[in-house]
């Protein structure tokens, strides 16, 4: 186990690299990437064979269920040259922090997956013996079959119900009834029946009927622990694709590194809408921070200087810069286990209408199942046949398939999802994109990606400087081509007093001069597009490209042959949002809207009953993403949006949108068609077992077979197109 | 009715060879990447077939 948590540390990580180093020196330290193009056996093929065809790299795996690369390669191989190379192979790749994402196996799922093999095991068995008992076996024999069967299931159900009774215990310590309960009772009644049953050499023993309820319903259990585990990966994964790198000042320069190799007493920068990587104290003179992460509420947090800043926070006002007090694990951990319960507190609304009818339904199970009791024992004055039907009642009205009847769908859908490249943070998140009516494009870094045309630019040495300092700031599309373009050729200015206007631009001073660099019109400069201003000098116009996103046009069209209408928000100028408007084919666009703006536009749609989808990156748009009815951000995205947003998109394409939303319209529909099979059941089969023409045998047959029709049928979401 | 001694027994060990390498497969991270598992076959020399760790 300790080996093999050094094993999947990164080699770049400080403290993990003494860990590998001293547990395991064979075992060459594995990075980790999210590969979320890889699709088919081709794609492994490449992959594999390109990257251990290069020096230095031992061994890479492709896990395609995960979507992930395993690398191990030389300490001196860094992840950029690993992402390089996968990027040359056509695969566009993301490092993912191992510190983060700890290791792959989900020893809880293991566990569940064990007791459920060994109940399989047990079922059949002493179903294949109960056949003979059934089909005529008598005397001895059957007093040996019902020995035998006793010897497996008595075990066997202290083993594989644990999960039951521990629930079970949990609840009742508390004084309140679960659903585990009833489960609980009813194993345990069977089992104790047929026990005395087969002690006294009676002709009925249960055990098999004790056993299938064991096993169906941990098959409940596992497919729910496995929709949480893909809401909890999902969180693991993105915290893990998140801060990286960070920029930190030394000796008045701004460089970027990697977080691991930050050290306490770093100054570190933190961007506007950027996840703080560092614990520490604010230098700047005052800082807006978002601690949803913490309480799960979005609200912003006002601070002053010297105020403590946790890793994980986002900073929702002008860029910040912190002195670091805790770097890496002794921050990361923390952040993970609250990203971790987030994930776990957000519950489909179904899911808690199945809980709040647990609070009604697991009182009635007893009381009905008491009263069957009663009501025949006084009639017939049979001990034995009263507790037989007060057992058939308690298993019939198990609520197995009413259990399945949600995971199973969502787990299905999750994956599915996931496996068209969007991970869905939310689990509301599926049932409230299934009612979207109406759909909201941003469009700088959303729709287009913007790039710029240094050649058109007519700039001077300075100015470019200039233009740099202001542009690495900022984490906005624009700001970010503008880095990527002149960060190779130019030194950035050193800049004091910097802010960044959401929806605007960035202001600070350069010396003794104010300078801005922002949205035309807040620069009140005679052009269109984005400006840079020095002082009280003409702004100059800075030339920018835009290229449409890949498949952006045919999400449209798709969205928009399903009636749902388009309309693209931006903060851009009119002429730019037209052009684009016009390639896409949206005739509705509102252009030079503000981050409030956006949000008041959105509260409009909404109060005239659209339900809205809102697809957006930027931190103008974050407030708009956590305010409608269903959101979703490009990887590409700022952490402030991606985390305000239900869904985050993988790959660096749109046009699987409408997929998201046939998957989420048909999780929803096949979760309501399970609940009224599983419920139609009931209203069938309780009847019956009062009567008391189903024994247990019986109720369990019964009890599996709606089981399995709610899991067949959740399976059809693999089919949606 | 004498052979039930044999063949009960036998019944069970066999299902507990079975039960066995359930288990096995299990522990030895087999169900960790199913997708990939069902594409590899398809590749035409296989890498090393190793498991993961």
């Amino acid at each position: 186990m300790t080996a093999a948590l050094g094993a999947s540390l990164c080699p770049g990580c400080g403290p993990a690299r003494q860990i590998a180093a001293s547990v395991a020196e064979k075992i060459a330290a594995t990075a980790r990437f999210s590969v979320p193009s890889i699709h088919c056996a081709a794609c492994i093929a490449r992959i594999e064979r390109g990257l251990q065809a290069c020096d230095g790299i031992q061994k890479a795996r492709v896990n395609l269920s995960l979507k992930r690369v395993n690398v191990e390669a030389e300490p001196w191989v860094d992840d950029a040259q690993i992402v390089a190379l996968l990027a040359d192979l056509g695969f566009p790749a993301y490092p993912l922090d191992a510190e983060v994402l700890g290791a792959d196996a989900d020893p809880t799922g293991r566990n569940l997956l064990m007791r459920l093999a060994v109940a399989g095991f047990a079922m059949m068995n002493v179903m294949l013996l109960s056949v003979a008992v059934w089909s005529g076996a008598t005397d001895s024999t059957r007093d040996l079959f019902h020995l035998i069967s006793a010897t497996i299931a008595v075990p066997v159900v202290g083993f594989s119900a644990q999960p039951f009774f521990a629930s079970t215990w949990q609840a009742l310590r508390h004084q309140r009834l679960n659903m585990d309960v009833p489960i609980s009772l009813a194993i345990l009644l069977a089992v104790g029946m047929s026990l005395f049953e087969t002690l006294q050499g009676g002709a009925h023993a249960y055990f098999d009927a004790a056993l299938s309820l064991t096993f169906f319903l941990l098959i409940g259990k596992f497919l729910d622990h496995k929709t949480r585990g893909a809401a909890r990966s999902a969180a693991k994964e993105l915290s893990a694709l998140e801060v990286h790198s960070a920029t930190v000042i030394r000796g008045g320069q701004a460089m970027v590194k990697p977080v691991s190799t930050l050290s306490v007493g770093d100054e570190v920068l933190v961007p506007s809408g950027a996840r703080v990587p560092v614990d520490g104290q604010l230098l700047s003179q005052s800082g807006q921070m978002d601690r949803s992460f913490l309480t799960g509420e979005t609200a912003q947090i006002d601070l002053q200087s010297g105020a403590v800043v946790q890793a994980g926070e986002v900073n929702l006002g002008a860029p910040i810069t912190l002195r670091a007090t805790a770097v890496g694990q002794d921050t990361t951990l923390r952040r993970v286990a609250a990203m971790v319960e987030l994930a776990e507190t957000g519950r489909n609304t179904y899911t808690s209408l199945a809980a709040r009818a647990a609070q009604i339904y697991a009182p009635a199970v007893h009381l009905l199942a008491l009263l069957a009791f009663l009501g025949w024992y006084f009639a017939t004055n049979d001990l034995r046949l009263s507790l037989n039907i007060a057992v058939a009642v308690l298993i019939i009205t198990c609520p197995c398939a009413l259990g399945l009847a949600v995971p199973a769908v969502s787990t299905g859908a999750i994956g599915k999802l996931f496996s068209a490249g969007f991970l869905v943070r939310h689990a509301t998140a599926l049932e409230r994109l299934s009612e979207v009516n109406f759909a909201v494009f941003d469009k700088t870094g959303t729709l287009t990606q913007p790039g710029f045309d240094a050649a058109a630019t007519d700039l001077s040495a300075t100015e470019l400087s200039v233009l740099l300092g202001l542009a690495q700031v900022s984490d906005h599309p624009v700001s970010k081509a503008i880095c990527t373009s002149l960060a190779d050729s130019q030194t950035a200015a050193p800049l004091t007093d910097i802010q960044e206007v959401a929806g605007c631009g960035v202001s600070a001073h350069f010396g003794p001069q104010a300078v801005r660099l922002g949205r035309a019109d807040w620069l009140e400069a005679g052009f269109t597009g984005t400006g840079l201003q020095i002082g009280d000098a003409p702004p100059r116009q800075i030339v920018m490209t835009e290229t449409l996103r890949n498949g952006a046009a045919a999400a449209v069209k798709a969205l928009q042959n399903a009636e749902i209408p388009v309309q693209i928000v931006t903060g851009d100028g009119q002429v730019a949002a037209d052009r684009i408007a016009r390639l896409l084919g949206v005739t509705d666009v509102k252009a030079a809207v503000s981050a409030t703006g956006k949000l008041a536009h959105l509260d409009q749609l909404k109060a005239a009953g659209h339900r809205v989808l809102m697809i957006g990156d930027g931190l103008n748009d974050t407030a708009a993403l956590a305010g409608a009815h269903g959101s979703m951000a490009p990887s590409s995205a700022l952490d402030a949006s991606r985390n305000a947003a239900d869904i985050v998109i993988l790959r660096q394409d749109l046009s699987d949108i409408p997929l998201a939303l046939a998957v989420a319209k048909a999780a929803v529909h096949l979760s309501k068609q399970n609940f009224a099979i599983a419920a139609g059941y009931n209203l069938i089969a309780i009847p019956v077992a009062l009567a008391g023409f189903a024994t247990p045998l019986l109720a369990a047959l019964a009890m599996s077979a709606s089981s399995l029709t709610v899991l067949l049928n959740a399976m059809r979401i693999r089919w949606v197109k | 009715m004498n052979v039930l001694v044999i063949l009960i027994p036998v019944s069970l060990i066999l299902g507990g060879v079975g039960l066995v390498g359930f288990l096995w497969t299990v522990r030895s991270s087999q169900y960790d990447d199913p997708e990939g598992s069902a594409a590899r076959i398809l590749m035409e020399e296989d890498p090393k077939p190793d498991l993961p760790d």
